[in-house]
């Protein structure tokens, strides 16, 4: 099974970052054409499994640290967070809200509190996928 | 705050959020569910007092218009399932601290519990038929981790069934939504009443009508349905068993009187003639199951499937007294079902088997435990004052108002059979010669007792106490009876 897998890990590091660029890409180009958190997340999360399959699962959790238990939880809260938030100001669950803002390099930029709960979403989908093939990787 | 209808299921969603965190921190996730709990269920009997006060609650999601966003309705019937939903599994999760072992609590047995209550009462509250299916599927998620959490044999083999009948009937209710939104071409549950009402239900509908009694009779585990149940919930845990006994079919019994009260009332001679007889055949089929088992769980289970025919049978007769009637009847099932199968639970616990055969007279040293049992044995058949006797006498009322003679005969006959079932443990397990004895941890014991015993208690004040417990159910049968009140209060709502 340890053929020489050198030019695939090779690749690999480069496309990890190819493949992470683009799922930011897809997640904030979501709000307006197709995309959003959970292609996005689902990217991400391909792109892990590429170095998962490339070196081990062991090498890639000493690389990244993440308990995805943790993270799902964490994005679950961050979306759901964001849909309670309107309450706070007795509006309906789940309105949004959105302005224009001026930012520097970016300029004149439209922020929506709907990216946030895509934010939660992006989260659940990397930890949830992340979570099921680590767990399936483990046994032998 | 136009939002206080969403509290009561928002705490368990966010506590079980951040229960996922305390993963090993057991006594700290025992503290902080029932403390959740504790809150929601005070939260949620508020709604209940406000429903009842001034009339339906609703919120449409991100304030969109009514009929186009997602529409949240807190009526009679639902706030009334929601509260006793939240105080039965405070009494679960206490009992529970005993006996589900430490290995699953470490495993997201509580973020699980939180999420399936999510599941449930978010169910019980939308008023959007797609919704509607999403919090089925959160509570069946939720439903596969407690089912198979600890990973016995019997419980992964019984898993693979309960997700297999679950994946099949879940597809089916897309399907029959997607069936339903070409008709009607609406989602919300007001709305498709009222074309409903425009198009005078013709035959597609009708059609429509029974592929609901099918993908909800399959959750609420009605003849024919019903063949996945016994042998699934039996794999369950004694906590998890009873959470699902007293719940789950319940939120299936909840969506058929739901859509057959407020969706498809215009060719009762039909849907609800079938209902009728699907009921009583239910009531049948599990009259035979609960007596010809030596198994007591299997005896509590078989006696779910009756109590789900009855409720039905109350749905079918679409009048005031027999909605208010299986109003009564479902909350009482609730409370005693859970009672029922903690005290088996107990009863297994100390003789360290299911087996009647090999049980024995335990009264003599558990005497709390046998007279609780006779009691709740007895609140379960329908003995007056206990709890079961109210709700079936409106049931029967009702069905002999709507010249059912036979069939309302045939169901007071039936609480004779449910006696009977039910004494059986009462006179194999506590009477006779001493059977078979596990050694037991005294301590533990009274922990799980206490719960239990407070349990039965609540059934009995609600027996008892139904005079003041009937104006809220009269305020549920009534919004159930007549869906201009629901479709006025959600259409209002979204301006």
């Amino acid at each position: 099974m340890k053929a020489n897998n050198l030019i695939l890990q090779f690749t690999s590091k480069i496309i990890f970052f190819i493949i992470f660029f683009f799922a930011v890409h897809i997640f904030f180009a979501g709000h307006y054409t197709p995309g959003g958190g959970f292609v996005g997340g689902l990217l991400m999360a391909s792109a892990i499994v590429l170095l998962v399959i490339s070196f081990d699962l062991k090498t890639v959790q000493t690389i990244l640290p993440i308990n995805y238990m943790y993270m799902t939880a964490t994005g679950l809260i961050v979306a759901v967070g964001t849909a309670a938030f309107p309450m706070l100001l007795n509006k309906p669950f789940f309105t949004h809200f959105f302005d224009y803002f001026t930012l520097p390099l970016i300029g004149k930029t439209s922020l929506h509190t709907a990216a946030l709960f895509d934010l939660g979403v992006f989260l659940v989908v990397v930890g949830v996928t992340m979570t099921i093939i680590q767990t399936i990787g483990e046994d032998e | 705050m136009i939002n206080f209808l969403l509290i009561p299921i928002l705490i368990p969603f966010f506590m079980g959020m951040i229960l996922m965190f305390c993963q090993k921190h057991v006594g700290l996730q025992r503290f902080l569910s029932l403390i959740t709990l504790l809150a929601a269920s005070v939260v949620s009997f508020f709604v209940m007092l406000k429903v009842q006060a001034d009339g339906i609650q609703t919120v449409t999601f991100g304030g969109w218009p009514a009929p186009f966003g997602i529409t949240m309705v807190a009526d009679g019937m639902s706030t009334l399932l929601v509260f006793t939903t939240f105080v039965l599994s405070l009494f679960i999760v206490w009992y529970g601290f005993e006996s589900i072992g430490v290995g699953r609590e470490k495993h997201f047995y509580y973020p699980g519990l939180m999420f399936i209550l999510t599941g449930i009462t978010g169910a019980f509250t939308t008023g959007d038929i797609f919704n509607l299916f999403v919090f089925f599927e959160v509570l069946l998620m939720s439903s596969y981790l407690l089912l198979v959490l600890g990973g016995e044999k019997k419980q992964l083999r019984e898993s693979i069934k309960y997700i297999l009948v679950n994946v099949v009937s879940s597809a089916l209710f897309v399907i029959t939504v997607a069936y339903l939104y070409s008709v009607v071409g609406t989602l919300s549950m007001a709305d498709i009443s009222v074309k409903i009402a425009d198009i005078g239900q013709p035959g597609i509908i009708t059609t429509i009508a029974v592929l609901f009694l099918m993908v909800f009779g399959l959750k609420a585990a009605i003849f024919p349905l019903y063949f996945w149940l016994p042998s699934s919930y039996a794999a369950a845990p004694i906590p998890v068993l009873a959470l699902f006994g007293a719940l789950l079919t319940k939120v299936g019994v909840y969506a058929i009187a739901r859509t057959y009260t407020l969706f498809f009332v215009h060719d009762l001679s039909f849907t609800h003639e079938l209902l009728l007889v699907l009921s009583v055949l239910t009531i049948a089929a599990g009259c035979i199951g609960a007596l010809a088992t030596f198994n007591a769980i299997q005896i509590i289970i078989y006696n779910i499937v009756i109590a789900v025919g009855v409720i039905l049978y109350g749905v079918a007769q679409m009048n005031e007294v027999a909605l208010e009637g299986a109003m009564f009847y479902l909350v009482h099932d609730m409370i005693i079902k859970a009672a029922l199968f903690m005290l088996v639970g107990l009863v297994i616990y100390v003789s360290g088997t299911a087996n009647l055969r090999k049980m024995g007279g335990l009264i003599k040293e558990y005497p709390v435990l046998g007279w609780f049992y006779l009691i709740a044995a007895f609140g379960l058949a329908g003995i007056p004052p206990l709890s079961g006797f109210v709700g079936k006498l409106l049931i029967v009322q009702g069905g002999f108002a709507a010249e059912n003679i036979w069939s309302s005969l045939f169901i007071l006959a039936s609480s004779l059979l449910v006696l009977l079932s039910v004494i059986r443990i009462f006179l194999y397990a506590f009477w006779g010669e001493p059977g078979v004895r596990q050694k037991i941890n005294p301590k533990s014991y009274r922990q799980m007792l206490v719960p239990t015993v407070l349990l039965v208690v609540i059934s009995i004040a609600y027996g008892v106490g139904s005079e003041w417990v009937a104006p809220f159910m009269d305020t549920a049968a009534k919004a159930l009876m007549d869906p201009g009140i629901y479709v006025d209060a959600v259409m209002k709502g979204g301006e």
